[in-house]
């Protein structure tokens, strides 16, 4: 049976889909991991809004790092255990182009549902309404250049017993340019100052990863994997 | 013309060469770095903004700049073993990479030790002293990922692409850090930016320069040889050289 690129990415696309739908708790977790460790940070600090708008910006983002980071480990994993991944990169169809469809799958299930629900803990930290466009923009930028960072950490950690620690150490020093553009972005939109900047900066860093790491991506599986 | 690349293939060719070189580069590294430090701690005029204070730059510029030499020659190796498929250049990836972590985390050391008289502090979030800082953690992620993997083949190429991939990451660190800066602090940090120096600062300045990269050439040759060494422990040329 010929499948041609485009439909081999639609076709990978809803399986991951499907299956992250089927496991609904995996998809929470992520999410509740955000909001609890956005809960820490006034219970930690302080109650008085108006000191946690100013920091606000840096605990949103360094939140959604590490529930980002959180769940790259079923990104590859499960896969890889049953065999799964092998088989997809033997079926004939470019193991790039599988890598893209998984990546964006998982950005769809965490990041966008992430960005999604930013509104309700920008609201608990006292970001006003105003700033909640710039900063769901720069979430969404900024997540989806970290699916691709961690697809990367994911795919060289992929065999190995106990990567999860090491996917962190991997993976965050390459995503501290985000922290600084999306919190920056954050702060600018909170004091009423344009965001422009520091946005398209985002969408840059965004474009870059989504065009060169795809290819890092494939290269890591095909040294795990072999 | 490409025949000496070849060669570079062969570990035992590699070991020769290594071997060779480390003499010359220690005895030339003695010579720059002899030069560098009477002339920067003993000739030099102290400063006159900050004293004597200014002198830990013969030390504390040229680990900064062999923090980053050192990555790149650890990611062009790696690139070099990934590419044309030769192992030597895993070796000197291998070699290359505690090296460079040690330069960074002079830098990092000497940079607040500087800080505390200048700044009154030992940590100030400079953008260059925090470009370092990650710097530290790159090279940490990739020895780790190196060391990692049971199978040594796959370890040294999974921190190939790692250094790769930092290897791009590092100047977008740099100018977002140096970005990050601006946004948030009005006053800028007195640093030590690109003053006209006099000749009997900037002379055992470069010295210093060159005398630690013949350095960083020496101990590389010394730790190739020894992970050349490890790498062919069931070559019979390796029982040959450890018996004689």
């Amino acid at each position: 049976m010929n499948v041609g690129t485009w439909e081999a990415l639609i076709l990978v696309l809803r399986r991951e889909l499907r299956l992250g739908f089927r496991r609904p708790d995996q998809l929470l977790q992520p999410l509740v991991f955000f909001l609890i460790v956005t809960t820490l940070f006034p219970l930690g600090l302080s109650l008085q809004l108006s000191l946690l708008r100013d920091v606000a910006p840096g605990v949103l983002w360094v939140a959604a790092l590490l529930s980002s980071l959180l769940s790259l480990d079923s990104l590859f994993k499960s896969d890889a255990d049953d065999g799964t991944l092998e088989q997809l990169a033997l079926c004939g169809q470019g193991l790039t182009v599988i890598v893209i469809a998984k990546t964006f799958a998982h950005w769809l299930v965490t990041g966008a549902a992430l960005v999604l629900m930013s509104p309700l803990v920008g609201t608990a930290l006292g970001i006003p309404g105003s700033a909640f466009a710039t900063m769901m923009l720069s979430l969404a930028l900024g997540t989806l250049t970290l699916s691709w960072l961690g697809a990367i950490g994911a795919g060289l950690t992929v065999g190995l017993r106990r990567g999860n620690v090491l996917l962190s150490l991997i993976v965050l020093p390459l995503a501290m340019p985000l922290l600084i553009f999306g919190a920056g972005a954050t702060d600018r939109a909170i004091s009423g100052t344009s965001a422009a900047g520091a946005l398209y900066f985002l969408a840059a860093l965004c474009v870059f990863t989504c065009t060169l790491a795809p290819f890092a991506v494939t290269a890591a599986l095909r040294i795990t994997l072999e | 013309m490409w025949t000496w690349f070849y060669k570079l293939a062969s570990p035992p060719y590699v070991y020769g060469v290594a071997a060779t070189l480390t003499p010359w580069f220690l005895g030339l590294a003695a010579i720059s770095i002899g030069y560098g430090l009477i002339g920067g701690l003993v000739l030099a005029p102290p400063d006159y903004q900050q004293g004597d204070a200014f002198r830990i730059i013969y030390v504390h510029a040229p680990s900064a700049w062999m923090s980053l030499f050192s990555y790149s020659t650890m990611a062009v190796a790696g690139a070099i073993a990934l590419i044309w498929r030769i192992k030597m250049g895993h070796a000197v990836a291998a070699a290359s990479a505690p090296i460079g972590a040690s330069f960074t985390l002079l830098a990092l050391v000497t940079g607040s030790l500087w800080g505390r008289p200048m700044w009154g502090t030992y940590w100030a979030w400079d953008p260059r002293l925090t470009s370092e800082l990650i710097l530290l953690f790159l090279y940490v992620g990739v020895m780790s990922l190196r060391s990692a993997f049971e199978d040594p083949a796959r370890g040294d190429r999974a921190a190939a692409l790692l250094a790769i991939v930092g290897v791009v990451n590092v100047p977008i660190i740099h100018y977002s850090v140096q970005w990050w800066n601006s946004l948030h602090q009005g006053a800028t940090v007195a640093k030590l930016g690109k003053p006209a120096m006099p000749g009997s600062m900037l002379w055992p300045l470069l010295a210093m320069l060159l005398g630690f990269m013949l350095f960083y050439g020496a101990v590389l040759c010394m730790r190739l040889r020894g992970e050349v060494l490890n790498r062919e422990r069931q070559a019979a040329w390796v029982r040959e050289v450890v018996k004689s």
